[in-house]
């Protein structure tokens, strides 16, 4: 029960973060210069007053601010995010075509940099002097460094040209025919890299974060208990250890979902990958208003519900969590 | 007639290796365990006491510790011989452990339930229900009410006291013919310090399984112990029975931790309880002498004492000391 | 007076800078950050005093390769790598100096509040922070540039109003845990004002953990500009390293040099300030120095 209810407390805590998202997205919108007719005019190149008036009066715009915003967020809970200048359909669709791309690569390299970085930080706090420890402490420092764009050029020029193991662009090679496990390993042939490129800067925090932890827990009383009742190395560490190691990490994994999807925006246009972060990309040069607001709304829903999990998943973890 | 030891440490030294060098811990230590015998190992903090458990059960921390001399024989066996996993077969089932931070020493992410039958299913062949029914029966044995329900709870849902027995619970979930219990009271309250020895006394009888109590209370050990190790600055300095060490005791820094424990029972001629201490502070481990450690500390120390170690000699039946002044009138 | 100086760990006289400077030096990765950092300096100040020229002027063969007549080769427009990579190095400096002075301004502001005054105040200033922390920063600093003009400020600004969150959650920690010390109350009951403890006695204490988290932030900073321009959303009259990598990135497979060298540069720069940040880390924490 209490459970439940710390649950529906959470949901309602996020559905306002995101009614804020929404105000803000109009604040911004009203506080930037001009405002959809004059760029719709720009684009036309130019138009009369009357028809600038009767414009103004379709969109809404003649009416007070605060019944703009009321009309505005009462469009958004119907799952109406305006249309796309450039591409003259409804925002919404847009997005949903392009949205499974981006949860498909945010989320493998979620889960790779998880995982990665958790054995890779187990496997140095181990052994504090091993060779995998320094390995760790180089692969930190670099992924934190390099920007995120240069690394996923790297590794084109590593990966696609020098060694053309991979593909270069795009999630599926063009005109492919196959049958349904052809065609996913055609997306996977195209995923290792991007995946691979946003998973390395969080890889390099979380293998870093976990060998602290790790070094942490590794001396605690409990973990001198479980090997006093005679466990084996191996499950003492992957079991007792770990489930206490993992817990920093996935706070941080957590706190660092927005940068993740952020990351994925800069990834997508490296790698041509079909996604809402080269959709805004997109948008962006094109001064594309609703498009852009309508996809950072999306990806702020995808964190809160990122956020969500997370929650959920310490809770599980950790019993001590009321 | 003699009786077998279960347990004998011949020689164990044990070292650490720190920034200025390596520093030995435990000096030649020599102690036998008899079947159904509480032994109690008693010292000031950093005396080697628990570096002796841990010695024990294999468990000193490598690096930086390591036990680099001695023999650890159980029922004639010498367990440092042992591979690791063979070991392991030992820990928990042979020989276990009670640590003194109730609070720390349970996992807090698991329940107890799991981490008691855990331990039966690492070492007796019982699927998962025998192994739930044994936990419960271990968990009532520790006198903790309603197991069933308990099983399922988390460490922090339970207080200091029964935690410690739930640790017991584990620890005695395989009938060890050791148990090593480290200050297991020191952390909780002193009402629940007398639960706890007296929970550890019955099962000690009940299970014949033998004791090793590690405390620097000296009350404690006149309470539960058969048999006494005074331990200072990792030697042993005096060995015997608890009623001759009480009485009788020889070694000057034994005779200081029984003037430690208060009498509560007021002398009518004097104002207040007088609080007995010893004077000065442990010695550090990398900077002793040729001599007796606890030289500096002592009342009775003579120019010999900075000089050369005492060697142990006998002064009773079980009975042992090493001081130079044993034997002096006092 | 004598109290507070036993109490107020700040004003400990066996703590001198000197001593933290001698741990930092005697840290090799750390001098090595340092190095590195002395490096991108002397080129911003100098460089082009020293190796003249406009980054944004044709000077040779469009793709020329790295040699003798350039040393790092030529973009696809005949424009000097080298020179161009001089010249950015003056405004990625510029840049991450800026964008952290107002990271730092608004974090701490809001950290200190929260902190100090706890309960409501506390309370809307966390939801406020992590509002923010929900928005993915580069499409929220991509949704600003296109509602604003791009310029220079706007990115600098930009960055701040992603990138604060961190540091005000670290600040208001560290004002939670100190302003209930011995010394605080001391202070307090000597009738200090609460804009003096706030300055004076806690910020100091506070100060170990946040410089290295500056630091830090210093190198979030220059990479997140150096992704902005990469995307070409930069201020179009700053020649700086993403500007130089996105410019080029069509002519990948044609010229490796215009991609990799201005990269390295942005790599190289970034981990100087880590590596300087781990050291000041490692020096300003206590509990390593016990060891």
């Amino acid at each position: 029960m209490k459970t439940i209810l710390t649950g529906l407390n959470r949901t309602i805590y996020s559905l306002v973060l995101l009614l804020a998202v929404i105000v803000l997205n109009f604040i911004l919108v009203h506080i930037a210069p001009g405002d959809a007719v004059t760029a719709m005019i720009g684009d036309m190149g130019g138009a009369t007053p009357e028809l600038i008036a009767k414009l103004r009066a379709d969109y809404g715009l003649d009416r007070s601010l605060f019944t703009q915003l009321y009309t505005h967020i009462w469009k958004m809970m119907h799952g109406d995010l305006g249309t796309s200048f450039t591409h003259r359909v409804p925002v919404r669709d847009l997005i949903l075509d392009h949205l499974p791309a981006t949860i498909l690569l945010v989320t493998t390299a979620f889960f790779l940099a998880i995982i990665i970085g958790t054995v890779l930080g187990i496997i140095a706090a181990q052994k504090p002097k091993s060779f995998v420890n320094h390995v760790v402490t180089v692969l930190s420092l670099s992924g934190f460094s390099a920007p995120i764009f240069w690394t996923g050029l790297m590794l084109l020029i590593a990966f696609a040209y020098l060694l053309p193991i991979f593909p270069a662009f795009g999630m599926s090679t063009p005109g492919f025919q196959g049958t349904t496990l052809e065609v996913m390993f055609d997306v996977l042939k195209h995923l290792v890299l991007p995946a691979v490129t946003l998973a390395s800067v969080y890889i390099a925090v979380y293998s870093r974060l976990a060998r602290a932890s790790m070094l942490d827990v590794l001396g605690s009383d409990y973990i001198r208990t479980a090997r006093s009742k005679g466990l084996s190395r191996r499950i003492v560490v992957y079991k007792h250890a770990l489930k206490n190691g993992i817990l920093p990490v996935v706070t941080m994994a957590g706190l660092q979902f927005s940068q993740l999807i952020a990351g994925a925006v800069v990834v997508e246009t490296v790698y041509g990958w079909p996604g809402i972060g080269q959709l805004a990309f997109n948008a962006i040069l094109r001064r594309d208003h609703p498009l852009l607001l309508g996809i950072l709304f999306f990806s702020t829903l995808m964190v809160v519900i990122a956020n969500l999990i997370t929650d959920f998943s310490y809770r599980i973890l950790d019993p001590r969590i009321k | 007639m003699k009786q077998e030891p279960l347990l004998q440490v011949n020689g164990l030294c044990v070292e650490f290796s720190t920034k200025n060098g390596s520093v030995r811990v435990l000096n030649q230590l020599d102690l036998h365990l008899l079947p159904g015998e509480a032994l109690g190992i008693v010292g000031e903090s950093g005396c080697g006491k628990s570096m002796t458990a841990l010695s024990i059960m294999r468990l000193v921390p490598t690096p930086p510790g390591e036990i680099s001399n001695g023999q650890i024989l159980l029922n004639g066996d010498d367990v440092l011989q042992l591979t690791e996993s063979q070991m392991e077969d030992i820990r928990g089932n042979e020989i276990s452990m009670i640590f003194q931070e109730p609070m720390t020493s349970l996992n807090p992410v698991f329940t107890i339930g799991s981490q008691v039958s855990e331990n039966i299913r690492r070492h007796q062949s019982a699927n998962t229900s025998q192994a739930k029914e044994k936990t419960i029966q271990m968990l009532e044995a520790v006198g903790i009410p309603a197991p069933e329900l308990r099983i399922d709870q988390y460490p922090h849902e339970l207080s200091g006291g029964m935690r410690q027995r739930v640790m017991i619970a584990m620890a005695l979930s395989c009938q060890p013919s050791v148990l090593i219990a480290d200050e297991p009271t020191t952390a909780l309250d002193v009402t629940i310090q007398a639960q706890i020895f007296e929970l550890l006394r019955k099962i000690q009888e009940e299970m014949a399984t033998s004791v090793i109590l590690i405390t620097h209370d000296m009350s404690v050990i006149a309470e539960f112990a058969d048999r006494v190790i005074v331990m200072y600055a990792g030697r042993k300095v005096e060995e015997g029975l608890v009623r001759d060490i009480i009485d009788n005791s020889c070694h000057p820094y034994t005779q200081g931790l029984i003037n430690c424990v208060p009498v509560l029972k007021r002398d009518p001629g004097l104002k207040r309880v007088e609080l007995n201490e010893i004077p000065g502070v442990v010695p550090n481990l990398a900077q002793l002498g040729p001599g007796c450690s606890f030289a500096p500390r002592c009342h009775k120390v003579v120019d010999r004492c900075y000089q050369e170690m005492p060697p142990e000699q006998q002064v009773g039946e079980n009975h042992y000391a090493s001081c130079w002044r044993v034997g002096d009138a006092a | 007076m004598n109290n507070r100086q036993e109490l107020n760990p700040m004003v400990r006289p066996d703590r001198p800078v000197v001593e933290l400077w001698l741990m930092f030096f005697a840290n090799k990765a750390a001098v090595l950050g340092l190095v590195l950092w002395l490096l991108v300096v002397f080129t911003a100040v100098f460089g082009l005093t020293i190796y003249t020229g406009d980054p944004f002027e044709m000077v040779g063969a469009p793709m020329t390769p790295p040699g003798a007549e350039f040393l790092l080769g030529t973009d696809y427009l005949g424009r000097d790598v080298l020179t161009g990579i001089i010249h950015g190095a003056s405004i990625t400096l510029a840049i991450g100096f800026s964008a952290t002075i107002c990271t730092v301004i608004i974090g701490v502001v809001i950290g200190v509040l929260a902190g100090y005054y706890g309960r409501w105040v506390d309370n809307l200033l966390m939801r406020v922070t992590e509002f923010f922390q929900v928005l993915p920063p580069m499409l929220f600093v991509m949704v600003l540039i296109s509602l604003f003009t791009p310029s220079i400020y706007l990115i600098v600004l930009a960055i701040a109003v992603v990138s604060w969150t961190g540091m005000a959650r670290l600040t208001r920690a560290e004002f939670l845990k100190i302003k209930e010390l011995e010394y605080v109350t001391a202070e307090r009951a000597m009738g200090a004002r609460n804009a003096s403890i706030m300055a004076k006695v806690i910020l100091p204490n506070a100060l170990p953990p946040l410089i290295v988290a500056v630091a830090l932030n210093v190198g979030t900073a220059i990479l997140f500009e150096a992704a902005l321009s990469f995307l070409g959303l930069g201020d179009p009259n700053a020649y700086s390293w993403g500007y130089m990598i996105g410019s080029s990135r069509e002519y990948i497979w044609d010229s490796w040099w215009t991609i990799t060298f201005p990269g390295f540069a942005i790599f190289l720069t970034v981990l100087g300030v880590s590596l300087i940040g781990d050291g000041l880390n490692d020096a300003l924490n206590p509990k390593l120095r016990e060891l």
